[in-house]
């Protein structure tokens, strides 16, 4: 059994109210950061602990925390990043389903250690559930004198205040989730300045992800060196994935960096292998927006060495033959799955949540969105790949978010490693044409216009 | 003061400046075209991405190159910071698709549109575009609104660069027009097709570089390039009432501000002067005003044809007017 240090806890009966939590160990953390700890101490161990952010970019998070501008005489925000709603990804309401105080209590050690006396929780407008849950949990932490005037006796006093999102996946991008908690239209704002100087209301800010803050937990209890020492190279900790796709146990869990891909598909702890004894076909390692990987470099590298699951080793190879860890959304296609239809999916998720500021990424999506459906449904040509990828290169590193990059990669990676399965469906329209579409042949009748959002 | 280089031209400029404002200090050639931007909105550009340029040396104290293409209009200059623009073949390759981009939904209506022209999407397809388009599939489609009783919305028009967004924002009181829906579906509206009633709302007839946003009150009476162009003044209790009267004999057309060579309105203009004073009594005439912009308008950047010249279809060659 590898190591949990998130998800350790949630077989407990009721863990999810404040009394058994605390009674099983919880809030330690807090205990021993507030009145034990200065806030320098607290970054200070995030920053040895190695934590990188596991909202999707990876970046180290004691780095990011040391951006923030503190001299400036305005409050301070951490916000925590719930909006999750990459396909392929949902970690993070797993996480909140299932232990929210661990979150919670993350909160309140972050705040501290940033000096945000008011930290907001932005959640996905779809959770209502979940939405609930922290609201109570966050009562109970009131109740019990986690969070309000002066939290433990201490001076420092902190509010957590939970926003529902409206439902657009862009306001997960975090300048435009800002945006969205200001009460403006979810557009990503032009960087410089970033948020850590100015973020929200113009204040310096902290935006995390939910994975990140709740592992800030386990770094104080533990110390940043214990930490450091769990997972591989400069990937440490553990990682939650959701895994998905054609596989025996589609589900959430959490490893330990480091360990095999072929174990984590194939082991019966985790996925359990591929759905129905088939073999596979291909893999998206980190949700939705990275590259995908053939089957032959799924469980090793293009140099032949075990693929990992680490930040390193998926993206060892670059874009030509690696991918990335991203928000650790896993899914897998098995030898039946169709690449164009799974490619033509994605690029109409992007077409639909692009927010239309920057040029290439609100027509290039829907361009890509539209050649693809032509592929799809055997009206494609063969000189439509080559556009197709031409098109994705120029959205590429041209738009003011990731998003751009987000809808490209997916096309790019597929016809790079999938090419004569384009080049099939075009070849083959006929066939292609008959194929049966499911509850999703009502939209293929309708007209084919850009207003009428399907 | 930071010292930055532009292909080759150096300058300097101060802190907080953008290479784009350095750009247009230096002038000329180099200056990266903008269809966002505007130097008199704040917190404009950053958008369409057509003032991309390529920074091949970050600054003095970390001279390594930027990564991606930087957005020049709202990027600020490092001391000596090396910016190519059209020495840059990148740079123009990716001009090249931004124009693409903003060209497959946009309905090549200029032969009826009102901004031919003085148009910049005209200019910068004319300048970076391709004579053939790569897009097969139905273009986006919006019905022609009014939005006040002077102004005509053509969404189809539209390249979203939020001008208007940041106008009515800015200089009229209220947030009552703005974007509706995302992605390629968004359109620019009123508040639920609330008319702007203000006095300064026609400016963002002025500030829209395409035909998106008309005046009513020119629209399909002439073309701009028959006009002449005159800088007027008169006593205006509302705005500084410094105008471009657009003529024809004694007669107006149509008032506008005036643009400097960006293209940018040197001040705002109230909604009496440009809609409502017509007659050449209503104002002092200065005398004729150049058109300092690249347009049809200036004379000679579109190549004159002789009369009955036909451009070859295959290797574009201008072809002497045929026998018959
Ligand atoms: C289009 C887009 C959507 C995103 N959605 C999410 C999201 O749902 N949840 C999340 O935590 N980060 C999301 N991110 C990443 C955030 O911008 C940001 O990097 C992250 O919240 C930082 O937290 P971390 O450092 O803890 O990873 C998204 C980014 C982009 C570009
Ligand atoms: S890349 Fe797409 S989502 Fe991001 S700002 Fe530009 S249009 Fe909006
Ligand atoms: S209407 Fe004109 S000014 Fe407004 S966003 Fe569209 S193109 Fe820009
Ligand atoms: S002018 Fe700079 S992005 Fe539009």
């Amino acid at each position: 059994m590898g190591r949990k240090i998130l998800l350790d806890k949630i077989h407990i009966p009721d863990i999810q109210t404040f009394k058994v939590y605390k009674d099983n160990g919880g809030y330690a953390s807090v205990e021993k950061a507030l009145k034990k700890m200065t806030s320098a101490e607290v970054i200070e161990e995030v920053k040895k602990s190695g934590l990188r952010g596991r909202g999707g970019a990876g970046f180290p998070t004691g780095m990011k925390w040391s951006f923030l501008d503190t001299k400036s005489s305005n409050p301070r925000y951490l916000v925590c990043n719930a909006d999750e709603s990459e396909p392929g990804t949902f970690k993070d309401r797993y996480l909140i389903d299932n232990i929210p105080h661990l979150l919670i209590e993350g909160l309140i050690v972050s705040s501290y250690a940033l000096g945000a006396n008011t930290t907001f929780i932005y959640v996905r407008g779809e959770f209502k559930q979940q939405i609930g849950i922290l609201n109570r949990a966050i009562r109970e932490a009131h109740e019990n004198g986690f969070l309000g005037k002066n939290i433990l006796g201490t001076s420092y006093s902190l509010d957590i205040h939970v926003q529902a999102g409206g439902g657009a996946y862009i306001c997960g991008e975090e300048t435009a989730l800002l945006e969205s908690l200001e009460g403006k239209r979810g557009n990503p704002r032009l960087k410089p300045p970033f948020p850590a100087v100015k973020g929200l209301y113009g204040c310096p800010t902290v935006v995390n992800n939910v994975e990140t803050l709740a592992a800030v937990v386990p770094i104080i209890n533990l110390g940043g060196d214990e930490y450091a020492k769990i997972g591989i190279g400069r990937s440490t900790g553990t990682k939650l994935i959701s895994a998905c796709g054609h596989i025996n146990k589609p589900g959430v869990y959490e490893i330990e960096m480091g360990i095999t891909v072929e174990e984590f598909l194939n082991s019966e702890e985790y996925c359990g292998g591929v759905r129905n004894n088939k073999n596979i076909k291909a893999l998206i390692p980190g949700g939705s927006s990275v590259p995908i990987l053939p089957a032959h470099l799924i469980t090793t590298t293009a140099a032949n060495t075990p693929r990992l699951m680490s930040y390193e080793s998926l993206s060892e190879g670059g874009f030509a033959t690696g991918s990335m860890l991203g928000s650790g959304g896993f899914i897998v296609f098995d030898e039946d799955a169709c690449i164009v239809r799974n490619t033509w999916n994605f690029s109409r998720f992007y077409h639909h949540e692009s927010c239309g500021q920057c040029s290439p990424c609100r027509e290039g999506t829907g361009w890509l969105e539209k050649i693809l459906h032509r592929i799809e449904h055997g009206t494609g040509k063969l000189s439509d790949i080559d556009l197709l990828d031409s098109v994705a290169k120029k959205i590429e590193g041209n738009t003011i978010c990731p998003l751009g990059d987000a809808a490209a990669w997916p096309v790019s990676s597929a016809i790079r490693h999938f090419r004569h399965e384009f080049e099939f469906h075009v070849q083959n329209a006929d066939i292609v044409k008959d194929i049966k579409h499911g509850s999703l042949s009502k939209y293929l009748k309708k007209n084919f216009s850009l207003n009428s959002i399907y | 003061m930071l010292k930055i280089t532009i292909d080759g031209h150096t300058t300097e400029v101060e802190e907080g400046t953008t290479i784009l404002e350095a750009a247009r200090k230096i002038g000329g050639e180099i200056v990266p075209p903008t269809m966002c931007y505007y130097s008199k909105l704040k917190g404009s550009g950053g958008k369409c991405r057509t003032c991309l340029v390529k920074v091949s040396k970050g600054s003095e104290n970390d001279p390594r190159p930027m990564p991606k293409l930087v957005a020049s209009c709202s990027t600020p200059v490092q001391d000596g910071m090396e910016v190519q623009n059209i020495t840059s073949p990148e740079v123009l390759e990716t001009r090249k698709a931004i124009v693409e981009f903003l060209l497959i939904n946009h309905p090549l209506d200029c032969p009826v549109c009102d901004q031919a022209g003085e148009c910049d999407l005209q200019d910068l397809s004319y300048a970076h575009g391709v004579d053939t388009s790569r897009f097969e599939e139905q273009k986006r489609e919006f019905d022609v609104i009014d939005i006040g009783a002077n102004i005509k919305l053509h969404m189809n028009r539209c390249i979203l660069c939020y001008r208007c967004v940041y106008t009515v924002n800015q200089i009229t009181n209220g947030r009552i027009h703005g974007v509706l829906y995302r992605g390629d579906a968004s359109e620019i509206s009123t508040f639920i097709q609330n008319a702007i009633e203000n006095d300064f709302s026609g400016n963002v007839i002025d500030v829209c570089p395409v035909g998106a946003l008309t005046d009513k009150t020119f629209r399909f009476k002439n073309r701009v390039w028959f006009l002449k162009t005159m800088d007027i003044h008169r006593n205006c209790p509302t705005c500084a009432g410094r105008a471009v009267a657009w003529m024809n004999g004694n007669e107006i057309y149509r008032v506008t501000g005036r643009k400097d060579e960006f293209g940018e309105v040197e001040e705002f203009i109230c909604n009496e002067c440009r809609f409502a004073k017509k007659d050449v009594n209503d104002w002092i005439i200065e005398g004729p005003r150049k058109i300092k912009r690249t347009s049809i308008i200036s004379v000679n950047h579109y190549e004159k044809l002789k009369q009955g010249a036909i451009i070859n279809p295959v290797d574009k060659k201008i072809e002497k007017p045929s026998e018959i």
